[in-house]
């Protein structure tokens, strides 16, 4: 008999630290934040195609988001009630993510030698580092296209759009996250349906499929503005 | 020899002749608090027909009369029932996916005629830091335990056994709950799952006793103690990743988890809390 050491990894250890808040709770907190940012990313996405109808139409419309409301409530009140409940949901979003993310680490601190994967997606597999990377995107996104820190135009909202969208390089990296964002919802929104409860067997097939449905429409849809841009169609 | 149209043969069945060389890659641990390894070992004498758990008793008896120390693993029914049998063979849970037909089971149930002549097979623990290594493969489940104890349980009255059809129960119920209750403790869900999670495990037994009338009294109260108490534990959360159910050998479903968050978030709006 031959007796060959392959690896040597120090013995596991229980450490069980008390979970302070529930970690379904936790899960119910990322399921209502994603869910906000998912109906957020549906209106952002309708918002966006409206640069097909031209740059004044465009500037128009984002003109109209830092008035709404108006003359009842004054100036941009209402496009900052939107953006606090934005932030708040990113926040509690990410501190669900992390939170859980690292009761995981503290479940399994030692991996197995060999790992095989029989039924997760990848979309499932990437939520958390896809998550940061969208994360990362997002604020890139806010310097580039709101704030215009990162842009070279910073003439208007469309002269942004052009700017951004006409080099290829920021489409390749906006294609990226999108994509991302796409496979996050993809796993993000059945998760989200069992998360609240209101999955079973017989609804587990629907789900699946309108998650795909709406993560392609998401994907899609966002993803036809800076084509075509790039492409000279919107100019 | 027996005699056939075709004339004389030898009487032993073919499959008697072929025995398996196998190569084990088995994890080695003295006790939970010191180093492991994986360590290797060579079967030239396996025959087909053997449980897993048989063939890993060969390698006993071989290591016993070498003077060695045997490997430690947990088994006790044999027949895919007790939940005491359960190891990562090959990364998957029960050797999952490597079962002869669609039908998945306990490593006890696993043979190897599963597996090829010349493979090698790296078998290790579940690995989760509710479930310590007591030695190589065994390890402590009792979390498990006190989940169950945390509120695994119905209340009945002693005495005279209740008239049988006083309590109707609707026939989805009883089949929904009777497929929960095929969970037998094994661990695999809480093995397989990347969060190392025992999410499929405690849903199982809260919509085991949560679908049926007897249930009813501690139904809110049940769902979150054992939620309680697995994060207390040291299991990690649910992401409904969904390699849970893949690596059950019961086939416990996703939907008993939905039915768990659906249970616990009705019990916290009535008010429940969980017993610290
Ligand atoms: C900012 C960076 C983000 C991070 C780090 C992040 C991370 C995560 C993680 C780790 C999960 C849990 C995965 C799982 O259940 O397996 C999750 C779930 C989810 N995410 Fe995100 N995410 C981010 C952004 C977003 C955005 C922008 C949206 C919406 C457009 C979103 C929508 C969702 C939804 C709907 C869920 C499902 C909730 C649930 O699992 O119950 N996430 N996210
Ligand atoms: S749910 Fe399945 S995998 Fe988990 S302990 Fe029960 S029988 Fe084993
Ligand atoms: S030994 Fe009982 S289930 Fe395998």
């Amino acid at each position: 008999m031959l007796v060959v050491t392959v690896t040597t990894q120090s013995g596991q250890r229980r450490a069980p630290k008390a979970a302070k808040t529930s970690s379904v709770f936790k899960k119910v907190v990322m399921a209502v934040s994603g869910i906000i940012l998912v109906l957020y990313l549906i209106a952002h996405m309708i918002g966006n195609l409206k640069a097909f109808a031209g740059a004044e139409e465009f500037n128009h419309y984002s003109e109209w988001l830092r008035t709404i409301g108006n003359p009842a409530l004054p100036g941009a009140t209402a496009l900052w009630i939107i953006r606090i409940v934005l932030l708040v949901a990113v926040a509690a979003h990410i501190w669900a993510a992390v939170s859980l993310w690292r009761q995981a680490k503290r479940a399994r601190p030692q991996g197995y030698v060999t790992k095989k994967a029989n039924a997760q997606s990848y979309a499932s597999r990437t939520m958390r580092w896809g998550g940061v990377i969208i994360a990362a995107f997002v604020i890139w996104h806010l310097l580039d296209l709101t704030w215009g820190t990162v842009n070279s135009d910073d003439s208007s909202p469309f002269g942004r759009v052009i700017a951004s969208f006409s080099n290829p390089v920021s489409v390749a990296f906006y294609t990226i996250a999108v994509v991302l964002v796409g496979m996050h919802l993809r796993h993000g929104i059945w998760s989200a349906t069992q998360t609240l409860g209101q999955s079973n067997r017989r609804r587990e097939v629907t789900v699946n499929y309108a998650a795909t449905a709406i993560a392609t429409v998401l994907t899609l849809g966002f993803l036809l503005t800076p084509f075509a841009v790039l492409f000279g169609i919107i100019e | 020899m027996t005699m056939t149209e075709d004339g004389p043969r030898a009487a032993t069945a073919p499959h008697e002749e072929r025995t398996m060389r196998i190569t084990l890659r088995v994890w080695r641990q003295e006790n939970a608090a010191s180093p492991g390894k994986m360590v290797s070992y060579r079967l030239d004498d396996v025959s087909p027909d053997m449980s897993f758990l048989e063939m890993l008793d060969v390698l006993n008896e071989q290591l016993i009369m070498e003077g060695q120390d045997p490997v430690a693993f947990d088994h006790d029914c044999r027949e895919g029932i007790c939940g005491m049998c359960g190891v990562m063979i090959n990364g998957r849970a029960h050797g999952n996916g490597m079962h002869d037909g669609a039908v998945q089971t306990t490593t006890c149930q696993l043979h190897m005629r599963s597996f090829k002549d010349g493979d090698t097979i790296d078998v290790e623990p579940w690995r989760a830091t509710a479930f310590p290594v007591i030695k190589d493969l065994a390890v402590d489940r009792r979390a498990f335990d006190r989940i169950i104890q945390a509120g695994g349980y119905i209340s009945v009255p002693t005495g005279t056994a209740p008239e049988a059809h006083a309590t109707p129960v609707p026939k989805k119920d009883a089949d929904n709950a009777f497929d929960a209750a095929t969970c037998i403790g094994c661990g695999a869900c809480v093995a397989a799952c990347p969060n190392a999670s025992s999410m499929l495990f405690t849903a199982a037994k809260v919509t085991h006793l949560g679908l049926l009338p007897q249930g009813q009294p501690e139904r809110d109260d049940r769902v979150v103690n054992m939620v309680a108490q697995q994060d207390r534990e040291g299991f990690g959360g649910c992401t409904n990743i969904g390699e849970c159910s893949a690596a059950c050998p019961k086939g416990i479903s996703m939907e008993t988890i939905s039915r768990l968050n659906h249970d616990l978030l009705g019990a916290l709006r009535a008010g429940a809390r969980p017993k610290s």
